[in-house]
């Protein structure tokens, strides 16, 4: 891979190659609706109305829009520098004092490098402590170290940790304050700086622990979460073009994951497809399916989700288009399996 | 026994209430000393247990629970309590006796230590224990936890004090130096840890499983008020807890107290057996045990 280095390539010259750009890129379409830092400005609005909600970070509080939130309310943020250990055993301290803590740092940290205090020190006492990972599923082109593909699969076996897989700023938005009204713990897989608007359009609200049909469809049932609902629903727009008439189911919460909901959508003729910002293990496409083998339905489930591999490293289009998640090959595959 | 309703204060000045220095003294040595006759008790009832550690840390926990802490034993999730957390959650058997010492769990609730469906497991949950503030067990957490709770109470305008007791086998554990500077960096001055160090580990002394020495500097470099005592000397252990109490303020450093302590002190058969993390006791060996505690005690309180 050559995409992270500034040396011109002088083999292929057809095509100028991609760069990897900043840490944090983008994947919002060019001239898409976007909301700033949606998250920070809802842990504000939340905080104004709940003096109880507080803010910690592990050194990373610019990169996941806790930044907003610590301007607002300096005297309620507190900066647990580049140690993520301390962070979740602070922000269990805190709820035990009867506080709401919202913490933030990288998915892959959150995931891999301080399980146990998440486990022991909010699940077990089913405490109000609030993780917020930035750069879920592959939302960069840093390579594994900052992938968190596989975070929903190791968060999953977590008893009492409710996950949610937000699509857009409609969702995060809506999510702060409930999250923060919750008791117990919850994980939320953060999209921050300018993140796409997109279910404004389709008259949702954003209910935890609720899926969604967003739009009906004859031929094909996707279920979805996080960006990937973003791209399901461009992708049935495409694919109405080809006379597929495809139906798309959001499920921003993973767990408890709300099964009555899209097994009434699967258990149908309709071919169904799971679309997911995760790696096929452990994430979205197994909770489905779980529940379609639990509930005795015979029923075929397509994946569209990350492979189980270190990933490249890279720009960002080009791994997803690479790994699959793009519209194009959502199309492609969808348009295979019917043929 | 102290009585249930009463109402604990911090005595952090011989002479508080009319208690004379030596008054004081032999109250909470008493105190240990019925810490230790629990935890022997304890840990008869379940033929094995962490009794070389309990007896080892009584003296902490007598001058903590019966001279320190402000609690309501009827109240135990009392707003205004201080906080002690127990790190280490297998120096529960010892954590029990002091719960009990201090009238927050019945005496006679001691004997269902790690059976079916007690409120007392071998290792301690705050979901299962009145006046158990965390889940220890899992090494290395207590100071974090501490951290947070010294953070919020603070924030709150709370006056209490967050104490974590930990061990020196903590010490391996990154997450306590994590703690150890965050604390620091946000001037709590209303924590307090405590570390009890027997220097034996589950694979066998400290310094030969993880060097944690010079362990006195180490915390005067992460800018904590260091003092190092004699952890079995009751004496020195509430001269301690009273300089440690005399500068502590919201903010402010936090401040360390470095115990050395004895495996299984107060009983010889068990302070001259060899050292193990898990030590063994024969059935027959409870009551010799029990007998030297009490002779050694009596002994000491009429000299």
């Amino acid at each position: 891979m050559s995409a992270t280095t500034e040396a011109p390539d002088t083999t292929t010259a057809a095509k100028p190659k991609l760069k990897t750009s900043a840490m944090i890129a983008s994947f919002a379409d060019a001239g898409q609706k976007t909301a700033s830092a949606p998250f920070g400005h809802a842990l504000v609005k939340a905080a104004q109305e709940n003096d109880r909600i507080v803010g910690l970070t592990a050194d990373l509080g610019k990169y996941t829009d806790m930044h907003i939130f610590a301007q607002a309310f300096p005297e309620r943020f507190f900066q647990m520098g580049m140690a993520e250990q301390l962070l979740f055993g602070a922000a269990a301290g805190l709820a035990e004092t009867g506080l709401v803590p919202f913490a933030s740092t990288y998915s892959v940290f959150a995931a891999r490098r301080a399980y146990d205090f998440l486990c022991l020190d909010a699940a077990e006492p089913n405490l109000n402590v609030n993780i917020v990972g930035g750069l879920p599923g592959l939302t960069t082109g840093y390579g594994p170290s900052h992938q968190a593909t596989e975070d929903m699969a190791i968060f999953r076996g977590m008893p009492n940790l409710t996950i949610v897989d937000p699509c857009d700023s409609i969702d995060i938005e809506q999510a702060v304050p409930q999250l923060a009204a919750s008791e117990g713990p919850t994980y939320l897989r953060l999209l921050r700086g300018n993140v796409p608007t997109v279910l404004d359009e389709y008259g949702y609200n954003f209910e935890l622990g609720k899926a969604k049909v967003l739009r009906g469809g004859n031929d094909v049932v996707f279920i979805s979460s996080g960006l990937m609902t973003m791209r399901a629903l461009q992708a049935a727009k495409a694919l109405a073009e080809h006379n597929v008439d495809v139906a798309v189911v959001h499920t921003p919460t993973i767990k408890p994951f709300d099964a009555e909901t899209v097994l009434a959508e699967i258990n149908t003729d309709r071919l169904a497809v799971t679309l997911e910002n995760h790696s096929v293990i452990g994430g979205l496409f197994e909770t489905v399916a779980s529940a379609v083998v639990t509930a005795g339905i015979g029923k075929r489930v397509v994946p569209v989700a990350l492979p189980d591999e270190f990933l490249d490293a890279g720009a960002l289009p080009t791994l997803h288009e690479r790994y699959g998640l793009t519209v194009q090959r959502i199309v492609a595959k969808v348009l295979a399996e019917l043929s | 026994m102290v009585l249930s309703q009463e109402i604990h204060t911090p005595n952090q000045a011989p002479g508080d209430a009319g208690e004379t220095a030596a008054d004081r003294l032999e109250r909470v040595s008493a105190a240990a000393y019925r810490i230790r006759h629990h935890a022997l008790n304890m840990g008869e009832v379940q033929g094995q247990g962490y009794v070389g550690q309990a007896l080892g840390a009584a003296d902490m926990l007598a001058t903590v629970y019966g001279d320190q802490l402000n609690f309501r034993a009827e109240d135990p999730h009392w707003e205004g309590r201080d906080r002690f957390l127990l790190s280490t959650g297998h120096y529960a058997i010892g954590h029990y006796a002091a719960l009990a010492e201090a009238g927050i769990v019945p005496v006679e609730e001691l004997e269902t230590y790690g059976s079916d469906d007690s409120r007392l497991p071998m290792s301690g949950m705050s979901t299962y224990t009145p006046g158990m503030e965390i889940s220890g067990g899992s090494l290395g957490h207590g100071l974090t936890i501490a951290v947070g709770m010294a953070l919020g109470l603070r924030y709150q305008g709370s006056g209490a004090r967050v104490f974590n007791f930990l061990s020196d086998g903590e010490l391996d554990e990154g997450s306590t130096w994590e703690a150890a500077m965050g604390a620091h960096h946000h001037q709590l001055g209303n924590l307090t840890a405590m570390v009890d160090i027997n220097a034996l580990q589950a694979d066998g002394k400290t310094d030969t499983v993880l060097r944690t020495e010079p362990v006195t500097e180490k915390w005067e470099s992460f800018g904590w008020y260091t003092q190092r005592v004699d952890g079995n000397d009751v004496g020195a252990l509430l001269a301690a807890f009273d300089n440690a109490a005399a500068q502590a303020t919201a903010t402010g450093r936090p401040s360390v107290i470095l115990c050395d302590t004895k495996v299984g002190r107060g009983v010889p058969l068990l302070e001259e057996r060899e050292k193990a993390h898990f030590m063994r006791i024969e059935e027959n060996e409870w009551q010799t045990c029990r007998e030297q505690l009490t002779a050694g005690y009596e002994g000491k309180v009429s000299a």
